[in-house]
């Protein structure tokens, strides 16, 4: 038994309820039972939001049908941000807490993640193409959404080169901590170093103007790529949990 | 309703090819991740042969 | 502490020393690196000086990356570093120690060495005091933040690339800002905000980036 086993069990006795949840064992049931709720709201607000987008708003009288395209690339790139904030913060976790479960969630997080950057980056450039002429902008955010690929790509890799679990967790940890360290620092320079060399270049921030609906519409859907990193997310740690596991008593009896 | 026809809705006021590239990658990535899941699923709890690479 | 400190860079200057050839290499790939944009992009003068700010300043951020490898691993690989760790001094000082060091045998040559390439660029007189300005407030951020990625790949497979990986998006930063006021400086325009800006990520890093680096090695040397 691990020495933060003993710990949570003397922690749950002494009243942190919510720390029995940090043990995998006990986190395994309740993911599992989450997942298709968050699945149905994930295809409901996605849904939702893409009719909004598709049926309800008007057309730009400027970019014309091609805007429609901010439905998917403003939401994945809202996600892309939000779940390495949110990875960092598991890491974080893992640091104050030293919990097992925190390390494997930041490893389930991190591939939807990726995924969500380069939809963005892919939607982008082909929203690029026929308002601005190219299809590589750039402008700050495109540019910063890659360097957030960047920064995804390299916490997969460097987990995946260290051997020992808890190691890789914890190495995971300081590397997204540093990163999440500089995300505001790499957007402003971005920034910055964009509104220099301007040249022919336009912003994709200049989003057509804001009709209600259309704002609606990213929300919903964005609301729907929340549910659904979150099923993702849920589903994954359950399959990390049961490899990493698989030795353990509990896990045996479960059949992983 | 914005659409005359599902030819109009298809066509996106000629932006088709771009906006319909942007959500068919996206179903695709999906798609590509479920399914990669679905497989990780399958596959019986193996040895981890070495590196913790758990990001599948 | 601080003797501690200077213990430790007096040791790693002389290991340095030892192997001159190391240093010389980093100092060699600079040069080779800088003298292939002109190659490959045709030595239109205009076009040349235009390029040349972001040029030296990428050419020395992979020189820095280069030398990155040898600030942990081969006391690693020998077992020094372990006893570094165990030693009475704390490790804050190590980390502080070896990457003065660091910057001693990489960032200050690699700065010194830098108008000479910005000649090839036929960069004026202001551009170069700015270039060899933001190249010595900027190789010691790359040192600092260098060493949390050193420490991170420490006997990981692959290091070398994965270092690479990981560095470089937080070198971004630093070389918008450096390049950026050479390139100010290029066309007469004042440039001391982007000094003042990567003194700022100097002092962000000084404070930040030896915690992290020790947290790093902590976990590597477990």
């Amino acid at each position: 038994m691990s020495t933060s086993e003993i710990d949570l069990g003397e922690r749950s006795v002494r009243g942190e309820w919510w720390l029995r949840y940090a043990a995998p064992q006990a986190f395994f049931p309740i993911a599992g039972r989450m997942i298709p709720y968050f699945g149905i709201l994930a295809v409901l607000f996605t849904l939702g939001g893409l009719y909004l987008g598709f049926f309800v708003a008007p057309t730009d009288h400027q970019q014309g049908d091609a805007y429609r395209i901010i439905f998917l690339h403003v939401p994945a790139a809202w996600m892309s941000m939000f779940l390495y904030v949110i990875l960092a913060l598991w890491g974080a976790a893992g640091f104050v807490l030293n919990t097992r479960l925190s390390g494997m969630m930041a490893s389930a997080i991190a591939p939807t993640g990726a995924m969500f950057t380069f939809l963005a980056l892919w939607s982008g450039a082909l929203w690029g193409k026929p308002t601005w002429g190219t299809w590589w902008v750039w402008d700050a955010r495109l540019t910063s959404e890659l360097i957030l690929l960047f920064l995804y790509v390299g916490f997969i890799a460097l987990k995946a080169s260290i051997d020992d679990p808890r190691r890789a967790d914890r190495a995971g940890a300081v590397l997204a901590l540093v990163g999440v360290v500089n995300v505001p620092i790499i957007y402003f320079s971005v920034q910055w170093w964009n509104t220099l060399h301007q040249g022919a270049s336009v912003s994709l921030t200049k989003s057509p103007s804001m009709a209600t609906t259309m704002l609606w519409g990213m929300l919903l859907v964005a609301l729907g790529a929340w549910m659904y990193s979150i099923a993702v997310s849920l589903t994954r740690v359950r399959l990390i949990i049961r490899e990493r596991e698989r030795e353990l008593a509990w896990m045996r009896e479960l059949g992983g | 309703m914005n659409w005359g026809s599902l030819g109009a809705f298809v066509d996106m006021g000629g932006y088709g090819l771009f906006v319909w590239g942007s959500y068919g990658a996206a179903v695709l990535c999906v798609a590509i991740e479920l399914l990669a899941l679905r497989q990780r699923a399958r596959r019986p709890a193996q040895n981890e042969r070495g590196p913790a690479g758990d990001s599948a | 502490m601080l003797s501690a400190t200077f213990g430790i860079i007096e040791r790693d200057l002389r290991l340095a020393f030892r192997r001159k050839g190391d240093v010389a290499q980093v100092l060699v790939f600079f040069v080779i690196v800088a003298s292939l944009f002109p190659l490959g992009t045709g030595a239109e003068p205009n076009q040349l000086r235009a390029m040349g700010p972001g040029v030296v300043w990428v050419a020395a951020l992979l020189a820095a990356l280069l030398s990155l490898g040898r600030l942990f691993a081969a006391d690693h690989a020998d077992g020094s570093l372990e006893q570094l760790m165990i030693a009475a001094h704390p490790l804050a000082a190590t980390v502080a120690g070896k990457t003065i060091a660091h910057w001693l045998t990489t960032g200050l040559p690699l700065t010194l060495l830098a108008p000479l390439l910005g000649v090839q660029y036929d960069l004026p007189a202001p551009a170069l005091a700015a270039l060899v300005a933001s190249l010595a407030l900027g190789t010691p951020v790359l040192s600092l933040i260098g060493a949390v990625g050193a420490a991170l790949t420490l006997g990981a497979r692959g290091a070398a690339v994965l270092l690479a990986l990981l560095v470089l998006p937080l070198y971004v930063p630093v070389l918008v800002f450096g390049a950026g006021a050479v390139g100010a400086a290029l066309i007469g325009l004042p440039h001391g905000a982007h000094l003042s800006l990567l003194g700022a990520f100097l002092a962000f890093s000084i404070v930040f980036a030896p915690w992290a680096t020790c947290a790093a090695l902590r976990i590597a040397l477990d």
